[in-house]
């Protein structure tokens, strides 16, 4: 795969995201509220766009198996809020548990009763496990397709372990959140449902500037490197698996907030946050707005699920000839996304083709002075 | 042990087998402090071997190689790399979505532990440093210029800055000059004479017009092991070498 890399200038960059702010603060004025609803859970999912940029987009690993980071993320946010408002059930434990004759709590829920154990954990534990199972396959030099392969069938084997698991985690029926209460308020609730609009949108701009942050200067144009050439890293004298650890783990920190916002904007979570097509979706998202931009990242993941729901909608069961089809278009019409398509030539080689435009006759960038002083003034 | 306390890196007894196939076969060779040496051989005699043992990224099936005294076996490739081993590869290596800056800010960065890089700006005397190679490698005009964009000599001329960014003892040079113009073939022969006294500079290459203005010892390698040792005067006039090298047509 040939990656070449983007850089938005500061110009595009500005404007976008000042679009993007305008549409935010204007979207729960202007938006009903059950399609602010919906934004609000596609900004979450642009959270977790951005970690699949940092590790596919820079870093050049094509992992397939984010939906586990994701759904951990989304239960820990479920089991905090359970555990907190389960004061009317028998045992004072979680209604579920009553269904399969538990009648002590698991181990594992009791930190959960403490909020700021709960906010930490969100990320935190997500970080945990994507940097040790990041660790182990990073140090055997698995990578490329087998990286990918080997993320599909961890995310599989954690889909089948959560989906057995009634008696500790409510398995295939997933945690419900939209019931639960916070600050004496239903979740579900519509007060309690503007407040998360309002946040998920204050975390993807910080989630954004933190990105951004991690690829800037060196240490992001070392994930490039080793993108672009691992063994040339090493034998500088850099530990890729080292690098390669972190930024996976940042990604699954990242996919870890972005599952527990989603989470209790949808009302629930529960193993189908770990099928293999969603993991995939993700991806795309990051495709077709333009990989290693962090911007497109954005765009794509909330675009196109705005996109989907609309179209579903609209015409039932035809979204995944779309979705398809957009991503064959991205693969080989732009294959550098849609951003990608508008930093670069895109646009003038489009107004060209329909005649609105006149062709360069020359190379305005060739610096033919330079290029030919090279090495022999030595 | 190592007995001569001379000698930077010494090799000893080193066989590497591929299923069976050896690349190397009982190769010994010792390099002093500050020499330039040229190690020739034809296409198979396992030169790119010879150094990837060096630098870890083939581990020998016999022997031991031992850089300032210490054995450099199971030792992972950044371990020796900040030893002090700096390699430039046989095609250039560079990376060309990164400018000619930016490639060398990897190359001079240290210490090179992740949460230094992320933490930390560049240092003041790194940058100093970065300015003078690219004086070095006249490409100061290019600084901010992709390093994918720049001709086949400049980018070879690139590695071989990052490699000298690296402040290595011991330099592995892999055809350095293969696809370069005359011209440059010769400034890059001076550039590495000039080098060596600071630094310890292995040459590989099979171009005899280069390797002879390198004015240096020379190693021929054949089948794995060294067959001859000495100035390009013996070498050419020795009978073993002519019938494996010299005396046939170049591939």
């Amino acid at each position: 795969m040939e990656f070449r890399n983007l850089k938005l200038t500061k110009k595009t960059t500005f404007v976008i995201w000042v679009l993007i702010i305008a549409f935010i603060i204007a979207a729960p004025s202007i938006l009903p509220v059950f399609r602010l609803n919906l934004l609000g859970r596609y900004l979450s999912l642009a959270i977790v766009a951005l970690g699949v940029d940092l590790i596919w987009g820079f870093t050049g690993l094509l992992s397939l198996g984010q939906g586990i980071f994701f759904a951990l993320g989304g239960y820990c946010a479920a089991m905090y809020l359970q555990i907190t408002s389960s004061s009317e059930f028998p045992n004072n434990i979680p209604e579920f548990f009553g269904l399969y004759g538990v009648d002590n709590l698991p181990f594992f829920w009791e930190p959960f009763r403490s909020p700021i154990f709960s906010l930490f954990a969100i990320w935190v534990i997500p970080a945990l496990v994507a940097g040790i199972l990041g660790f182990l396959v990073f140090r055997n030099r698995i990578k490329g397709v087998y990286f990918s392969i080997l993320t599909q069938a961890a995310l599989l084997v954690f889909f089948n372990f959560f989906n057995g698991q009634q008696k500790l985690i409510n398995g295939t029926n997933g945690l419900k959140t939209d019931v639960t209460q916070l600050f004496g308020q239903m979740v579900g609730s519509e007060s309690i449902q503007r407040m998360f609009f309002w946040f998920t949108a204050l975390l993807v701009i910080a989630a954004w500037f933190f990105s951004k942050w991690v690829v800037k200067g060196r240490f992001g144009n070392i994930l490039i490197g080793i993108r672009d050439d691992e063994p040339r890293v090493r034998f500088t004298g850099y530990n890729p698996v080292l690098f390669k650890t972190i930024i996976f783990s940042i990604a699954g920190g990242l996919a870890g907030i972005s599952g527990a916002l989603y989470t209790v904007q949808s009302g629930i979570v529960s193993p189908q946050f770990m099928t293999v097509p969603f993991s995939i979706e993700m991806v795309i998202w990051v495709a077709v707005g333009g990989r290693g931009t962090l911007l497109g990242a954005i765009l794509g993941a909330v675009l196109i699920n705005y996109a989907k729901s609309l179209v579903s909608e609209a015409l039932p069961a035809s979204w995944m000839f779309i979705q398809g089809g957009l991503f064959i278009l991205v693969v080989t019409a732009l294959p550098e996304g849609v951003l990608g398509w508008v930093q670069g030539e895109g646009p003038r080689n489009l107004l060209q083709r329909l005649g609105l435009k006149r062709k360069i006759e020359t190379y305005p960038s060739l610096e033919i002075k330079n290029e030919t002083e090279g090495l022999k003034n030595e | 042990m190592n007995k001569d306390t001379n000698s930077l890196l010494s090799l000893e007894n080193i066989s590497v087998s591929f299923e069976g196939f050896l690349a190397l076969n009982d190769l010994n060779l010792c390099l002093k402090k500050g020499e330039l040496r040229a190690v020739i051989g034809p296409n198979g005699a396992g030169k790119t071997t010879f150094l990837d043992v060096i630098t870890g990224k083939v581990k020998p099936t016999k022997g031991d190689v031992f850089f300032k005294g210490k054995s450099l076996i199971g030792r992972k490739e950044h371990k020796i790399a900040r030893l002090g081993v700096g390699r430039k590869f046989q095609s250039p290596r560079v990376f060309e979505n990164l400018t000619v800056k930016e490639n060398l800010e990897i190359s001079v960065s240290t210490p090179k532990s992740p949460l230094n890089i992320i933490n930390k700006k560049i240092k003041n005397d790194q940058l100093d440093e970065i300015e003078h190679l690219m004086k070095v490698i006249n490409l100061s005009k290019k600084i901010n210029s992709k390093a994918g964009a720049l001709s086949h000599g400049q980018k070879q001329w690139l590695e071989i800055a990052m490699l000298l960014g690296q402040k290595p003892d011991l330099m592995l040079v892999d055809e350095p000059v293969a696809g370069l113009t005359d011209e440059e073939t010769d400034l890059t022969a001076d550039l590495l004479k000039s080098l060596s006294g600071d630094n310890t500079v292995v040459v590989i290459d099979h171009d005899m017009e280069f390797i002879r203005r390198l004015d240096s010892n020379v190693s021929v390698l054949n089948q794995g092991t060294v067959l001859c040792e000495g100035t390009m005067d013996t070498i050419q006039n020795d009978k073993k070498v002519i019938d494996v090298y010299l005396g046939r047509p170049e591939e």
